[in-house]
């Protein structure tokens, strides 16, 4: 009952956005290559079904095994900065420069590099996109860490593994998901940009092209639909692990 | 050291002047500069004390003397750069599962309940007490300083001085010998910092510790300690010990008698001169 009060509002948001949609093709009297309604998009959804869910699968599973990567490998410079200081001073700017670099730019170079080897270009990108976030949540949680949280388990002759595993890796845990959150937005992006950029690709961002390449206009706003709907079941799984494991962070509701 | 919750060592603290004679804490001679970009800062200066078997010290001392950094040595959590810290006669050379902290900051986890806070210690202190004994030892302790019904609350459930009740709790779980409390009533407010004067009192009645409380309430130390120590500014050695020990728990009117008024003057004045504002 309660959870059912919850999905309600958004389902209903959705469904306005829809017909707001379909009207406003309707009114203006737009052609499908302007702007597809969501009548449009149907057909060609259903016309494609068994590509979307195998190219659906792909996009997915790169992206999260991209996610993983970057949650591994953040989480690991974050710890190396977060601990200490003078890591913290010497990785910031390189760091932050690699992060500068517009991803878009960097595709094309890694397509070249590896060609052919779609799985392991789009993880790539996927991964270099969104770990920085993740780097930057951990070393700020754990060098942020008061004195005296270490002082009271240090005093009792607890080693620094301890501290980490009983203190510091909790503390962080909110910092991380929010982190998080963007960061598997960020993994999206990077997968659906090499699929679309490297020839005989694979992945949803494929299913795009070939729409652009043989003008199935509908088809692309499909493929854009279909992305949505991906990332939307991405963030709100990582919002119910964040629910588990950091629910004590949450602020009560009064 | 930990016996089951049930064969809880009563003190006997009040009873008799005979625990007077043995000392714990040795502080000998202990000099010590930490060193900064800048160049080094000297912060205690041929310090010497030492503390009774079963006494309550109160550490005051000019803002930035050296007090925290006193603390931090006791607990074997820096190695002073001369002399000795020695816990019955042995020398700290590193932190030892004897010992409690509890800072100004209560530093309870938000992510546990109050009882599984104050259980920490017993996580990392090597125990033979099963899961329920810890847990009859911390409620028991919970319940000594009023917070009996809070054990499943989130820390951010509580009122500052419940927390640090709380913390105060985890300071001692474990039965440390020695108790280290640095300010740890300094950011309530008058009336709950009254309340938790009154606590300790409590537990050091049934808890077998020996305390040094750093503060910077004159009252506060004549109320709880045995002996007061005054330090001069930075670097700090002592520069006066008032005589204070205590014959039972004593009350709040206590601190209004003229013999306490005597002693607060004779501390005020010492703070002063530790300040530079006046000369001995
Ligand atoms: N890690 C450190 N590195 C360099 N200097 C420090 C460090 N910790 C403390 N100090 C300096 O040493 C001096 C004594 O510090 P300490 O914290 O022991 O003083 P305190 O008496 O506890 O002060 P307060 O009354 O403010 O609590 C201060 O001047 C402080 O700036
Ligand atoms: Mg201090």
């Amino acid at each position: 009952m309660r959870s059912l009060r919850k999905i309600w509002p958004p389902l209903a948001a959705i469904l306005v956005f829809l017909v707001f949609w379909e009207w406003l093709v309707w009114v203006n009297g737009w052609p499908n290559y302007k702007m597809a309604s969501p009548s449009d998009i149907w057909p060609a959804f259903w016309k494609f079904r068994w590509l979307f869910l195998e190219y659906g699968w792909q996009t997915l599973w790169r992206t999260v095994v991209g996610l993983l990567l970057a949650v591994v490998v953040g989480a690991g410079i974050g710890m190396i900065m977060g601990f200490s200081k003078t890591m913290r001073d010497a990785l910031y700017p390189l760091l932050v420069g690699f992060n500068a670099i517009p991803k878009a730019t960097v595709v094309p170079v890694i397509a070249l590099m590896f060609v052919g080897a779609h799985d392991f270009n789009t993880i790539l990108i996927a991964f270099m996109i969104s770990f920085f976030p993740i780097a930057v949540s951990i070393s700020i949680g754990l060098s942020t860490l008061e004195p005296e949280y270490r002082d009271i388990l240090r005093s009792l002759g607890a080693s620094n593994f301890t501290i980490f595993r009983k203190i510091a890796l909790p503390k962080t845990l909110p910092e991380f998901f929010g982190a998080l959150k963007v960061s598997v937005t960020l993994a999206f992006i990077g997968t659906n940009l090499m699929e679309i950029v490297e020839p005989h690709g694979r992945g949803l961002g494929h299913l795009f092209d070939s729409g652009k390449i043989s003008a199935d206009y509908p088809l692309m706003f499909a493929v854009l639909i279909a992305l949505a709907v991906l990332g939307i079941v991405l963030f709100y799984v990582v919002v119910v692990l964040e629910r588990i494991f950091a629910g004590w962070a949450e602020r009560q509701e009064t | 050291m930990l016996n089951t919750a049930s064969a809880l060592a009563r003190g006997p603290f009040f009873a008799s002047g005979a625990w007077m004679t043995e000392s714990l804490i040795d502080i000998a001679h202990v000099t010590h500069a930490y060193q900064t970009e800048t160049g080094s800062v000297p912060v205690l200066n041929d310090l010497t004390l030492s503390c009774a078997e079963g006494t309550f010290t109160a550490v005051v001392g000019p803002s930035g003397c050296g007090k925290s950094t006193l603390t931090r040595l006791i607990a074997g959590l820096m190695i002073p750069d001369e002399g000795v810290v020695s816990l019955h006669g042995e020398r700290v050379t590193s932190p030892r599962s004897t010992v409690g902290m509890a800072f100004q900051n209560p530093v309870l986890l938000e992510w546990r309940t109050i009882l599984d806070n104050v259980l920490l210690p017993l996580e990392i202190v090597p125990n033979a007490l099963s899961r329920k004994d810890r847990e009859a030892r911390a409620m028991d302790l919970l319940k000594l300083v009023g917070l009996e019904g809070f054990e499943s609350k989130r820390p951010s459930e509580l009122s500052g001085g419940m927390r640090q009740r709380a913390s105060l709790c985890r300071a001692i779980v474990h039965r440390p010998e020695v108790l280290i409390l640095d300010e740890p009533f300094g950011a309530l407010d008058a009336f709950t910092r009254e309340d938790l004067w009154q606590t300790m009192h409590n537990l050091r009645a049934e808890e077998s510790f020996t305390c040094l409380l750093i503060t910077h309430d004159l009252r506060e130390s004549v109320f709880l300690a045995d002996q007061v120590i005054v330090l001069s500014g930075r670097p700090a050695t002592v520069q006066y010990t008032l005589d204070n020990p205590m014959s039972g728990p004593r009350s709040l009117d206590e601190l209004y008698t003229p013999e306490a008024a005597e002693k607060l003057a004779i501390l005020r004045h010492e703070i002063q001169v530790a300040q530079g504002r006046e000369v001995a």
